[in-house]
Formats: C-alpha cells, sequence, structure tokens
C-alpha cells in the first residue's frame, strides 16, 4: 500500500535539502493548481511505495498568505498519512510554534530536528527524548546537508503513517478558551469525525473566514459562538487571533526551558558578517559591488561570451575548435544543417523552414542558455548564503514607494543586460503580488539587444547624440515607476498587503550541490519552453517572412523581396495602427514585429525593407540612415525608439514571463499592458512633441495625447483602495 | 503609549500589546512577536526603513510603519 508523507517546515529550514536527499532525483516539480507557487512530488528512494510531497515553505497555517493556505488546504483536503515536520535546531522556538500547529491536524507527525551539528558547534544542546515526551510525537535528530538520520526519520514517520493514531496534542489553551472551543466543536462540529473537531474549532474561534464558507457555517450559528469568542476576548483582554498566537508561544518558551540547553553565547560568524554587510555605512557600497560582480559576470563578461559563442559558433554558422584545438573544427549547427540539407538535396522551402525557421529561431532562444546558467549560479550563491534576504532589507525602502519588492532590484538589473534572466531572476521574490508587478516591468529596462535599435536611432536622427541612449533608460526606468504607482491602485493588485516582516537566515556556505541543482532547474524549465511555444512562435513568424505573392505567382521570396511577403501585408494593417505614432510606413511597422523575435531584428529587418540588404548591421553607412531619415521626421523616430523599448519583449523573454506567471491570463495582461502603454507614450511624444516642433497639426491624435496625459495623471495621483481606506479610518 | 517604532538601536524592550488587524498583524505574532516577548534592537536598514531586530533567538527585518502596531513597555 502507497503511503503519502508530506513535508512540512519554516522556510530555510533546510526543507529542500532534505526533499533533495530523500527522493534523489526521482522528483517531479510543478506548481500547485492554479497558482505559482512551487509544488515538488517525488518518490523515496529507498522504498518507492513512500511517495513525498514536498509543502511550500511557512510559518504558520494561517488563512493570509498564499503558501500557507495552499500548504493547510493540502493538509485538510487530502489528508496525508503523515507529516514529517523539520525543525531547524538553531531556530527552535519559532520553528516549534508550526508544530503546534500540525500536531492539531491529527495527522500523525513525526519532527525531524535538522542541523543538530551547527548547534553542537555553538556549544546547544537538544534533548530530544524530553522534546518527545513534551510534545507527545517523535522525534529524530538529522542532518539533512550529510544525509543522516533521514531514514530514520521516514521509517518512523511510515510506521506512524500505518498506524494512524490519532495525535491528542499535549498542550491545551487557557481555561476561557478551552471552554469557547468546546463550545464551538459541540454547537458545530458535531457531525465530524471527533479527531479532527478541535482544529477547526481553534480556526472558528480565530473567526478564520477561510474555514466558516468552507463548513458553510450558517450565519445565526456564528451570532451564536461570536458571542462565546467575545466574552473570551473581553476576560483575556486580547483578540482572539492574538490569545491564541500568544498561548501557542508561551507554551513553546515553558517546554524549551526544559529541553534546550543553551550556551551563553557571544556572537556567532553569521552576527560578525551580519555587523558588516547591513552596517548603516558599508552596506551600499557592498551592496553595489555585490551587484557589480553579479552583472559583470553574467551579463558583461562570462554569460555574453557564452552567449555569442553558442549564438555564433555552437548554433550559428561560424563553428568552433574543440577544445580549442586547430585540427578539431566543430561546424556550426546552422552552417552544418544547411550542409547537409543541400547535400541530400532539400527542396529550397524546407531548407528555408528548418535552417532559417526552426534552427535560427530556437537557437536564438537557445542562445541565451548559457548565460541563464551563469546568472543562476549567482543568484543561487546568494540566495543559499542568506545575502539575498539582506538585498531586500537594503533596498525595500526604495521599492515599497511604488508597490515593488526590495527583491526588484536584481531582475531589473539584470534585465539590462537581457530581460530572459531578468525576468527568471523574479523567482527570489516570494510575494505573489510583488513578483508579477516586476515580471510586467522588468522588460522595461533597456536590454542589450535594444541597444542597436539605440543607435540606429541616434545615429539616423539625431547625429548619434548621446542624450538619446540616457533618456532611453530613463524612460525604462521612468515607465517602471509609473507603472508600479498606477498598477498598485488597481483592483488586480489591491488584495492583501503583502507583509514585510521577513525573517533574515543566518549566513552560511551553500553546497555545490545545491547551486547546481538550483541553476538545472531554472535553466531547464527555460529550455523546455524554447522547445515549445516559442519553437511554434518563430515557424510561424518566418513563414510570414518568408513568402508572399511576386507577380501573381505566390512563393518563398529572397531576402530582399520582404516588401512582397505576407508579413508585408500585415505591416500594411499595423502601419494603420502606428500611424497616429508617427511611423504608419509598412516597412517600420514589419521591422517592429519581427523586433518580436529578437529586437537585434529591428534593425536588420529596416535594413532589407529599404532595399539595403548588405547595410543590414547596426555600423551600417550613413546612406541607409539617410533614406530612413527621410522616411519620417525625427520626433516620429524617437517615437519608433520609444515604442520599440517599451512594447512586448521577444519570444523568448514572452515565453519567460508566460512560464513565471503561470497564467495565461496574467501573461496575457502583462504583455497587453506593455502594448498599451508602448502606443500610449509612443503616441503622446509624436503628437505633443510634433505639435511643439511645428511637424504634426492640430489633430485628433492631438486630443487623445491630451486625453492619455490626463488620464495619466490621474491614475498616478489617484487615492488607491487601501489608502482610501486607510484615510476613512482615520 | 510607546511602540516598536520609538525604541532606540541597541534597546531591549517588553511587547505590551499588538493593536491593528489583519495580515499583516497576524504575520507579526506569527513571527513570534507575541505580548510579553522580548525583542532587541540591532540595527536600522542604511536608508533608514526597515529596522532588524532580535527576537525568539532568531534575526527578523520589520518595516517602521508595521512596528507602529507593537506597543511596548
Amino acid at each position: 500500500m502507497s503511503i503519502k508523507i508530506a513535508l512540512a517546515g519554516n522556510p530555510n529550514s533546510g526543507k529542500t535539502t532534505l526533499f533533495n536527499a530523500l527522493t534523489g532525483s526521482n522528483q517531479f516539480v510543478g506548481n500547485w493548481p492554479g497558482v505559482t507557487v512551487e509544488k515538488k512530488e517525488g518518490r523515496y528512494k529507498g522504498d518507492k511505495e513512500i511517495e513525498i510531497i514536498d509543502l511550500p515553505g511557512i510559518y504558520s497555517l494561517s488563512p493570509y498568505t498564499l503558501e500557507e493556505v495552499v500548504a493547510r488546504n493540502y493538509l485538510i483536503d487530502e489528508k496525508p498519512d503523515a507529516i514529517l515536520n523539520i525543525i531547524d535546531g538553531t531556530n527552535i522556538e519559532r520553528n516549534l510554534y508550526l508544530t503546534t500547529q500540525l500536531i492539531e491536524l491529527s495527522i500523525p507527525v513525526v519532527l525531524a530536528v535538522n542541523m543538530m551539528d551547527i548547534l553542537e558547534k555553538n556549544g546547544d544542546r537538544i534533548f530530544v527524548d524530553k522534546l518527545s515526551e513534551a510534545l507527545g510525537v517523535p522525534v529524530v535528530e538529522i542532518s539533512a546537508l550529510k544525509s543522516n538520520g533521514i531514514e530514520k526519520a521516514i521509517g518512523i514517520a511510515a510506521e506512524e503513517a500505518r498506524k494512524n493514531m490519532a495525535i491528542v496534542p499535549k498542550h491545551s489553551f487557557s481555561g476561557p478558551v478551552e471552554h469557547a472551543i468546546a463550545h464551538i466543536e459541540e454547537l458545530l462540529l458535531h457531525d465530524m469525525e471527533e479527531r479532527y473537531q478541535r482544529w477547526y474549532a481553534i480556526k472558528l474561534f480565530e473567526r478564520d473566514d477561510k474555514i466558516q464558507r468552507k463548513l458553510g457555517v450558517p450565519q445565526d450559528k456564528l451570532d451564536h459562538i461570536e458571542n462565546d469568542i467575545k466574552s473570551c476576548e473581553k476576560e483575556l483582554d486580547d483578540d482572539a487571533e492574538s490569545i491564541i498566537t500568544a498561548e501557542r508561544y508561551d507554551y513553546i518558551g515553558k517546554i524549551i526551558g526544559t529541553v534546550v540547553k543553551k550556551h551563553k553565547t557571544s556572537d556567532t560568524l553569521s552576527d560578525k558578517i551580519d555587523r558588516i554587510v547591513t552596517n548603516r555605512i558599508l552596506a551600499l557600497p557592498i551592496f553595489v559591488a555585490v551587484m557589480f560582480v553579479v552583472y559583470y559576470f553574467s551579463v558583461t563578461t562570462v554569460g555574453t561570451w557564452a552567449t555569442d559563442w553558442a549564438n555564433d559558433q555552437l548554433l550559428g554558422d561560424d563553428g568552433w575548435n574543440f577544445l580549442g584545438i586547430d585540427g578539431l573544427f566543430i561546424p556550426g549547427i546552422h552552417a552544418a544543417v544547411g550542409e547537409f540539407l543541400e547535400s541530400i538535396g532539400c527542396a529550397e522551402w524546407l531548407t528555408g523552414l528548418i535552417n532559417d525557421g526552426i534552427v535560427a529561431g530556437v537557437g536564438a532562444v537557445l542562445g541565451f542558455v548559457p548565460q541563464i546558467f551563469v546568472l543562476f549560479i549567482f543568484l543561487a550563491f546568494l540566495e543559499g548564503c542568506g545575502y539575498m534576504a539582506r538585498v531586500a532589507f537594503i533596498m525595500d525602502r526604495i521599492f515599497r514607494r511604488f508597490g515593488l519588492s526590495g527583491k526588484s532590484f536584481i531582475p531589473m538589473l539584470i534585465g539590462s543586460g537581457c530581460g530572459v534572466p531578468g525576468v527568471m531572476a523574479t523567482r527570489t521574490i516570494e510575494s505573489e503580488r510583488d513578483r508579477r508587478m516586476t515580471i510586467m516591468t522588468t522588460t522595461f529596462v533597456p536590454c542589450g539587444a535594444k541597444l542597436p535599435i539605440i543607435a540606429l536611432i541616434a545615429g539616423a536622427f539625431f547625429g548619434e547624440a548621446g542624450w538619446v541612449a540616457t533618456s532611453s533608460y530613463f524612460i525604462g526606468v521612468a515607465a517602471i515607476i509609473c507603472s508600479g504607482i498606477i498598477l498598485k491602485k488597481t483592483n488586480m493588485f489591491a488584495g492583501d498587503p503583502s507583509p514585510f516582516v521577513m525573517e533574515l537566515p543566518s549566513y552560511h556556505m551553500p553546497t555545490i550541490g545545491y547551486i547546481l541543482r538550483s541553476m538545472w532547474e531554472r535553466g531547464w524549465s527555460f529550455i523546455k519552453k524554447a522547445g515549445t511555444i516559442i519553437l511554434l512562435s518563430t515557424v510561424v513568424l518566418w513563414f510570414l517572412m518568408s513568402f508572399g505573392n511576386i507577380d501573381g505567382q505566390f512563393r518563398m521570396l529572397a531576402p530582399e523581396e520582404i516588401d512582397s511577403s505576407i508579413l508585408a501585408g500585415f505591416g500594411s494593417i499595423f502601419a494603420f495602427i502606428f500611424k497616429p505614432l508617427g511611423f504608419g510606413t509598412w516597412q517600420l511597422s514589419v521591422a517592429a514585429i519581427t523586433g518580436l523575435i529578437a529586437k537585434e531584428n529591428v534593425v536588420a529587418t529596416l535594413g532589407m525593407t529599404y532595399g539595403i540588404a548588405e547595410l543590414a548591421d547596426a555600423d551600417a553607412g550613413s546612406d541607409y540612415w539617410a533614406i530612413l531619415a527621410s522616411s519620417i521626421p525625427a520626433i516620429a523616430g524617437y517615437s519608433y525608439l520609444v515604442f520599440n523599448l517599451l512594447c512586448a519583449p521577444c519570444f523568448a523573454a514572452m515565453g519567460a514571463i508566460r512560464r513565471e506567471m503561470n497564467n495565461t491570463k496574467w501573461f496575457l495582461f502583462a504583455i497587453g499592458y506593455q502594448c498599451a502603454l508602448a502606443w500610449a507614450v509612443s503616441l503622446c511624444i509624436y503628437q505633443l512633441g510634433g505639435l511643439f516642433t511645428g511637424v504634426v497639426g492640430f489633430n485628433l491624435g492631438t486630443l487623445l495625447a491630451i486625453a492619455f496625459v490626463v488620464g495619466f495623471v490621474y491614475l498616478l495621483a489617484r487615492k488607491g483602495k487601501a489608502e482610501a481606506r486607510e484615510v476613512v479610518m482615520a | 503609549m510607546r511602540t516598536l517604532q520609538d525604541a532606540q538601536i541597541g534597546e531591549t524592550v517588553t511587547v505590551a500589546k499588538l493593536t491593528g488587524d489583519g495580515a499583516v498583524k497576524r504575520r507579526i505574532m506569527d513571527m513570534g512577536i507575541t505580548k510579553g516577548v522580548e525583542i532587541y534592537i540591532r540595527k536600522v536598514a542604511p536608508l533608514g526603513d526597515p529596522v532588524e531586530v532580535t527576537v525568539r533567538g532568531y534575526e527578523l527585518s520589520i518595516r517602521k510603519e508595521d512596528a507602529k502596531m507593537v506597543e511596548i513597555n
């Protein structure tokens, strides 16, 4: 008979390490239904009959955070056969707080006390026999890192699961509380199996509205128990939730005295590190230095070398020498596939589809993989060693002003190199709301691939003026800040405020295994995406770009014939949409669309569509710039630049957004928002800028632009729902 | 009534009561800041907010705005 064991514990208690040690490679990572909280399941290495479910790391079973709701719904609805509760021995007091709640569920609980080695090094001791006796559940000492004691822990958990005895919690609350709980059980829960009554009764006592709804308690009975709760609150002079929480901690405080022997500690190494790293004066310089190192390696140097190598040599046309030895030349995949297809006499259109559509398209995306891996090594290290929590601590003040988290800084910094790893770096943000907001705004930062567009516009229209690039970054940052302020006031982001009451875990050296595993898990999810949705998108776009009607004949086109392609036809339609923005030519429209494959394509496509294919480089001669500059006014050129900076990113980044949102509606909202914002801002720039410079007359577009500006200012300045409530309360 | 927001760095204070309601209050309590517990104020973030405190043997970061909910003796 198969047994389900749920792994529960606080964040940073070593739960993930334990899960990996128990399941080995034998695991499945997904998301809990409907939410982006990670769901991991696996089978125990030593006994395939034992299924292990890794619950999200939680501090409590309150109804307020997503992770806690996911965990407790799983525990009360699915009723696993046992709970293995992992406890950080160095932080036992707070860890046991969750334990007191788990025990009340009446599912067999086994306690695994982790990090005993660190505890002993500090000179502390935990008497596990006494702890077991006090709590009434088995307690095992383990070291998840060294895999010590984990077989024993899982063995006992399986044994307890088979016995399936109802646990009777050894802790009780004070008289008035117990009285009220007994009354609630009697009045509302007598139909329920007796062992499960207590947990529900406590939740009803706490006025947990999610449980009230789940049980469908009628209003008159709620009013009835409300009287009991009120009289209890009056007697103990506090509200129900506070009473329960405080009494739990008081109970733990009592048993801790007999169970733990604490050595009088001077400062630990972690304390000493922290004193320097988050020092009032040194914190910011250290933060800048750390960010510089991460950026320098994953964006400027190693990551870019790896990406360029992957794009040009491995996947592209240039080829490479194995281990750098001259004789061992290995051609690039694009070139090799091309030659191969030619040698077997493959039809021209099929060669085009395979090589220019699939290989080049997916290759452009897979080329980011090395860079992503480099970045994730750094992020895994920062998270694993405990610095990431300090990043939030240091940056929180700035970012929360516009509805983001202190941790939003890292995705945005990375996003200035490439939006794909930038979006994926949002993984480190716990709050669902902050994460979504960060995902939506990260790609506003001009990434590396947008630089050629900036160079082109600056060169063609503004005599290579430096302010064009500077203003691009400024607009990107302004878009983030304004979006944050506007979005946090909308209903979508209003909801429960995400509490920023955050544990700052002790510093410790993460293991190589942890870093590599974390890197691989995140990188792999990106590779999978490249193989599916991005593949499809690039093939479709390639088709639209490469086929068309020429002289009444539908056929494949040469690169310079792109103006006859189906895409050019679409371009004319889109040109209509872009007309009020000042760049309503099909060439510019098509170029913007091909930018969806990769932003570099915008420049290349413009080269092709203006009929100068050989000049399709960013450093092309001024002839090409002159043709471009003569086609639209300078203000429209700037409007075009801004549109490309803010609109939907490339397929690779959209794939990353889709993956991180894990929800089609949110994905479409993010892309739609980005495009709409890009359109509105470009419109304002062209219409109002054009009006001032005298290029554009007063027209319907001007009115629309003025309306946008007014609406924008209103959205920025209006009171949000949360703020409005505060005002009423005050 | 003094609140945690008013406490000085290096000070050790005892919690008298928690005010307010909802998610943030519950979270503060879940993290171990309950009536009667001792809190040591370790430091303030470089930009003046949030503060880092030691409670029940571990380090916790809390915004000054939320610290207002914690009344101290």
